[in-house]
């Protein structure tokens, strides 16, 4: 009996926080694909910019690692802008078609281009002692690092779930998710919106690519590897949805830890056994809108 | 006198221009990852065998050595496949060479049969390849060189009753997981339970697998990822769930200690025991010399590892062969040059066992310790000349 709650603590601990880690980076998507109706397939080219300056200003410019944390989602969002302006704005109206050789074609040219500057292998960080090794919440000891992502998770949907539901550009965007037409025709500037949204999500999924380093490691590939996740977590949860994102990046995290912790020959195989499940009984995802 | 000298003079350029009509190219096909996550071990190899080849120009008995080089890219074995047909068929590559993954290897081991070309492997370390065709001989390792032993060194030395085995769901890491466990068991451990842990395109999130090993709490937890990202990962995440603290210990092949992964490692790596046959740290002349050439040649902050050791061996048994053959390679000449050659490595004395055509060499015990500020590899014990076990022991596929 100990032995089963020892095990269910575990994997509970550890989905959570790697469900964390895939809202951070997921939820942005969500919006994006939510409110502009682009398949973003370059999500996830964001998320590892976002590890690939944080890595730099940790190595190279020596900024400690929450500071790091934070200029590397400043940054990434900063740079998304222009990416928004004058490439996925043209295609806004063009076929999803069109839209995912854009993006993919995207995130090709992000893996050459960090491959040439950083070279093909795995990049790490020096973590702060603070996040090292062990920490005591007193109902268990847990890793230190995992705890802080699991913190950091929890921030960010406090701050998303009163940034959308109780500020008036949150309103703003709502309005323009459910119905663009009559947002516009309101007098609700939609242009500037997608800006705004575009470089939020790309931040955020900088500070997931940022807090991703010590957990999944960090290569020229991780925005293809991890496509699917994210992809998943937003077909699951439903478009636009940050709830959605949020209960699909849990349901996710957890199933996938406890199928490799209680069955490891099983591999990946159930996270894509119950994303099939989820999409075959709702296939507008978890909280869609039909 | 004057006429004799002259007939010896003539004789003498005659031999010398014979000697050189003699000369022969011989094409060697180069397979090994230059892109993607595996092109640090392409690198590895290639830098390997360029420094054998600038410090012994005269050792290829006077033929040219033109190196194809092909891209493998990913552990597949269709991309290599591929490389290796076009090698043989296309550009006549009168040897092959490289091979990091095995089942790149495996993959291209029936073209070798077909094509009547030699194979010198030099990394690739699933037990069985050499079984695959008869015109292939490895310099690197077989994983049973270091699981086997470890295994016993584990329940004699380490004092481990019990222990947990994970390892990357491929054929190597199959093998690794056999090697250990037959060792360990022979010698009266008991292991509890082995976990596949992902493949070994990308590296996961280990953190599941070790917490069910953590709570099962064995005396050794032996872990064979391979060499490369995996193993940074694989210490900071024994770190970070504080395995450790539980007395369990982390014990592996020395992929997991690859010298040019060991200065990113956390301090829990400390004392961490492996089982190999190479490290830069070796403190031997021939070694010291080895490593001096290879910074002088690539740069102070580069380090060979034993992949880089591979390469340089494999082009020292590559010469051996050309030459013994006056450059007229042939597979089943090049087997027989190279069935019993000894040479000096940087890793030691080595030897190609004429029965197997594998590797034998001595395994290490390496303890990771910490010195000047620096993570290092210090040898705590030796098992001299080991034949690969598997084949010295007809286990499973080793016939």
């Amino acid at each position: 009996m100990e032995q089963f709650a020892k095990a269910a603590i575990s994997i509970l601990f550890d989905g959570v926080a790697y469900a964390m880690l895939l809202f951070i980076i997921s939820v942005g998507l969500s919006i994006t694909m939510g409110l502009m109706g682009f398949a973003n397939l370059a999500h996830g080219a964001f998320a590892m910019l976002g590890g690939y300056v944080m890595v730099s200003l940790m190595l190279k410019a020596g900024v400690p690692f929450l500071l790091a944390l934070v200029l590397a989602a400043i940054i990434v969002a900063l740079i998304s802008v222009p990416f928004e302006r004058y490439l996925y704005r043209r295609l806004y109206k063009a076929g999803e078609l069109d839209q995912v050789l854009l993006s993919i074609g995207l995130v090709f040219m992000a893996t050459a281009t960090i491959t040439f500057f950083f070279g093909p292998s795995t990049v790490s960080i020096s973590v702060p002692e603070f996040l090292k090794g062990q920490v005591n919440l007193g109902f268990g000891i847990f890793p230190a690092y995992r705890t802080f992502t699991i913190a950091v998770g929890l921030v960010m949907i406090v701050a998303l779930w009163y940034g959308f539901e109780r500020t008036i550009t949150g309103a703003k965007i709502r309005a323009a998710v459910d119905n663009r037409r009559m947002a516009q025709s309101i007098g609700i500037d939609v242009d500037r919106l997608f800006v705004i949204t575009f470089a939020f999500g790309s931040g955020l999924a900088a500070l997931g690519g940022g807090l991703a380093i010590e957990i999944l490691g960090m290569s020229p590939t991780f925005a293809l590897t991890y496509l699917v996740f994210f992809l998943i977590v937003v077909a699951v949860g439903g478009l636009g949805s940050i709830r959605g994102a949020f209960v699909a990046a849990l349901v996710l995290g957890i199933i996938d830890t406890a199928g490799k912790y209680l069955w490891p020959d099983g591999g990946a195989f159930f996270i894509y056994a119950v994303t099939i499940g989820i999409l075959l009984i709702k296939p507008e995802g978890l909280f869609g809108k039909a | 006198m004057k006429i004799h000298k002259l007939l010896l003079g003539v004789t003498a350029l005659f031999g010398l221009m014979a000697g050189q009509a003699m000369a022969e190219t011989v094409k060697i096909g180069v397979v090994l990852p230059y892109s993607g996550g595996a092109a640090q071990f392409g690198e590895q190899i290639d830098r390997g065998m360029n420094l054998f080849i600038s410090q012994n120009k005269d050792a290829f008995g006077g033929n040219e050595i033109e190196l194809i080089k092909r891209d493998s890219k990913r552990p597949g074995g269709d991309i290599a496949k591929n490389a290796v047909q076009e090698l043989i068929t296309r550009e006549k590559v009168n040897l092959l060479t490289g091979f990091v993954f095995s089942p790149n290897a495996m993959a291209s081991a029936p073209l070798a049969t077909q094509g009547k070309v030699p194979m010198v492997i030099m990394n690739a370390g699933t037990a069985w390849i050499p079984s695959l065709s008869p015109y292939i001989a490895r310099v690197s390792f077989t994983m049973w060189h270091a699981g086997y032993p470890m295994g016993e060194y584990a329940h004699n030395k380490l004092g481990c009753k019990t222990a947990a085995i994970g390892f990357t769901d491929y054929p190597p890491g199959k093998d690794s997981r056999n090697a250990f466990t037959t060792g360990f068991e022979k010698a009266g451990g008991k292991v509890l339970e082995a976990i596949p842990m992902g493949g070994p395109r990308e590296v996961p999130d280990f953190t599941p697998f070790f917490q069910r090993v953590k709570n099962a709490k064995p005396d050794c937890f032996y872990i064979f990822v391979p060499a490369g990202n995996h193993s940074v990962a694989v210490v900071k995440t024994y770190a970070s769930l504080g395995m450790g603290d539980d007395g369990i210990k982390l014990i592996g092949p020395g992929d997991i200690t690859q010298d040019t992964k060991l200065q990113d490692m956390p301090k829990e790596a400390e004392g961490m025991i492996t089982v190999h046959h190479y490290s830069a740290d070796y403190d031997t002349p021939r070694n010291k010399a080895f490593v001096k050439a290879w910074k002088d040649a690539y740069g102070a902050d580069t380090t060979p590892d034993f992949m880089g050791v591979a390469g340089y061996d494999g082009m020292a048994a590559i010469a051996h062969a050309i030459t013994a053959q006056s450059g007229k390679v042939t597979a089943e000449g090049t087997m027989k040059a190279l069935s019993g050659w000894t040479y000096d490595s940087p890793r030691g004395k080595i030897m190609i066992d004429p029965e197997t055509r594998d590797i034998i060499h001595d395994s290490n015990v390496h303890k990771v310790v910490s010195k000047d500020g620096r993570m290092m590899i210090e040898v705590i014990d030796t098992i001299p000349q080991v034949k690969d076990p598997c084949k010295a022991n007809k286990i499973g596929k080793c016939k």
